[in-house]
């Protein structure tokens, strides 16, 4: 097709009229992280200041960030794998098997208000002594990520040929054989989607570690939440607060783009 | 035939069997569990045991003006953020959907309010929102327009959530349309180009009709996600001022752990558990009804 000139000239600035209000939020995060409270309170808002690091000094040597954020990666990457654990051969039998009925089970699951089970958890939690365990955390957010897991594993594996298997169990091997010798290395892309989407979605996860976790192991954003409900917010804190909390799960999505948009996206395009 | 075992003939059962006990231990029971203690009067903080009180727990929950205005606020927040998105993201989709040097660059920009922690970005936009220091009220007086209390005044605290909201979700959409336009076959295009169909009758004629499953599908996902909005809400008004903005899952949250009244909290969950339900069927089947 060929491009009049005004459409050239007019197409790059409609895009920046979508890109502009996407970003702004995260320049304006990323800016006040980096200025005093005197320049963040200041009127007009300031967008040419002395940037100082001390917000950052504050949140990683002042506050116990540090913990908050190994017990993130703690019950991210626990949770993701028994996701895995559980869910690769239970998205392999519902692509296989045609097993309609679990997997509507598993969009149930996906699509269910987590606060309905979140209440009976605490009763459960408390008394087995479980509260603010790696336990109830891990065990929460599992069924946060199970769901990624299935749901985006069972249409991966409708994608590998049949033969490869097939093949294999010809040569005498059992069919679990085939499916963690064969079926698992053939699917990497489709598990790198998962675990990149499933371990996000944990490490963002508000709702479960504000009622399941105390003290010992809180995780990040209950820590950000919390640097909020100070009598007097210290924004710039907060905010380097944020950033803290955002750069893994943006870097993740930078360096695995495409498998992210194609997790996000699946599931309704193909139905 | 090679005989084979136990295991492999029972294959098609065991291999779901964890994720299966799994979900039931931690999805099935707990839902159940809840329905159990909607029938009854338990508040934790009292020390008295659970009570069996039949529908007691509904009726309180029915005749309470905040329930009642909830469910308003929930439907009110949930159409006017999906459809807001809805509108912006096919918009935005149809406008990229064509090759154009750092379109990846671009899709990677669309992905950043998808992944950021929505905690985090309530946090960001409490900062924009600020009436004697937010961004937002200086673009406002830069246009010599009156100040706004956004989420700060009870008027204003819904809209301002479900901007933040349609700041977050617009670009799912968007992607989604993206992906569902480049999978269409280019056919129809090729005939209707040769019978000299304008581009407005090319959208409206093949486009949208070809897109609409993928659309409603990214809705009723988006929908339910929005029925059940709690981190942006909590962060950044906690439902207020007063109860203003307190949707469902605010409601049933502050119901079970701040009052620690199960009976009513029950009540209210088992009514947004089937409000979810009810909606991701029904449209569901209204996406069956388009599909071809």
């Amino acid at each position: 097709m060929k491009q009049s000139l005004r459409f050239r000239i007019l197409f790059p600035i409609i895009v920046l009229l979508i890109i502009i209000p996407m970003l702004f939020p995260f320049l304006w995060m990323l800016m006040s992280a980096f200025k005093t409270q005197v320049d963040i309170i200041s009127w007009p808002p300031k967008f040419i200041f002395s940037p100082t690091m001390v917000n950052f000094y504050k949140v990683f040597n002042e506050q116990n960030f540090l913990l908050y954020l190994k017990n993130s990666m703690i019950v991210g990457v626990g949770a993701v794998s028994f996701s895995l654990l559980l869910g690769l051969p239970a998205a392999y039998s519902i692509a296989r098997f045609h097993q309609k009925k679990l997997s509507v089970m598993i969009l149930v699951a996906r699509l269910m208000p987590g606060i309905s089970f979140l209440m009976p958890w605490y009763i459960v939690f408390s008394r087995l002594g479980l509260m603010d365990s790696y336990t109830a955390l891990i065990l929460s957010h599992i069924l946060i990520a199970l769901p990624v897991v299935v749901w985006i594993m069972s249409s991966y594996f409708e994608t590998v040929p049949r033969e490869m298997e097939e093949s294999a169990m010809v040569d005498g091997a059992t069919m679990q054989h085939a499916f963690v010798s064969i079926i698992i290395p053939l699917s990497v892309p489709g598990i790198v989607t998962s675990v990149t989407l499933s371990f996000i979605f944990s490490w963002n996860n508000f709702m479960f570690s504000q009622v399941l976790s105390m003290e010992k192991t809180r995780t990040l954003p209950i820590a950000v939440y919390n640097f909020m409900s100070y009598a007097e917010v210290d924004w710039g804190g907060v905010m380097a607060a944020a950033v803290a909390i955002m750069t893994p799960a943006i870097i993740l999505t930078m360096i695995f783009q495409k498998y992210v948009v194609k997790g996000l996206t699946m599931g309704a395009v193909k139905g | 035939m090679i005989k084979s075992s136990f295991f492999e003939r029972n294959l098609k059962y065991l291999f779901p069997l964890p994720a299966l006990i799994f979900v039931i231990a931690l999805m099935v029971f707990p839902v159940l569990y809840t329905l159990f203690i909607s029938f009854s009067d338990w508040t934790l903080t009292s020390g008295r045991p659970l009570v069996f009180a039949g529908l007691s727990s509904y009726m309180k929950i029915l005749s309470e003006p905040r329930f009642l205005d909830a469910v308003g606020r929930t439907f009110y927040f949930t159409i006017g953020a999906v459809l807001a998105e809805a509108v912006l993201g096919l918009t935005i989709a149809v406008i990229l959907n064509r090759e154009f040097r750092g379109k990846n660059p671009l899709k990677f920009i669309l992905l950043l309010p998808l992944v950021a922690t929505p905690v985090a970005v309530g946090i960001v936009f409490n900062l924009f929102y600020d009436p004697t220091i937010g961004f937002l009220n200086y673009v406002l007086s830069l246009f010599g327009l009156p100040q706004s209390g956004w989420v700060t005044d009870s008027t204003s605290v819904l809209p301002s959530l479900m901007l933040v909201d349609i700041w977050q979700w617009t670009p799912m959409i968007a992607l989604i349309v993206l992906a569902g336009l480049a999978g269409l076959s280019s056919e129809p295009y090729e005939s209707a180009k040769v019978d000299g169909a304008t581009p407005v009758q090319i959208f409206f004629r093949i486009t949208l009709p070809m897109i609409t499953p993928t659309i409603l599908t990214a809705i009723i996902l988006r929908a339910v996600d929005a029925l059940k909005t709690y981190d942006i809400i909590y962060a950044m008004t906690g439902g207020g001022p007063g109860y203003s903005s307190e949707t469902l899952n605010i409601l049933a949250y502050k119901y079970s752990f701040e009052y620690f009244n199960l009976g009513q909290a029950s009540s209210i969950l088992v009514f947004l558990f089937f409000l979810v339900l009810l909606f991701s069927l029904g449209v569901m089947k209204l996406r069956k009804r388009f599909e071809m």
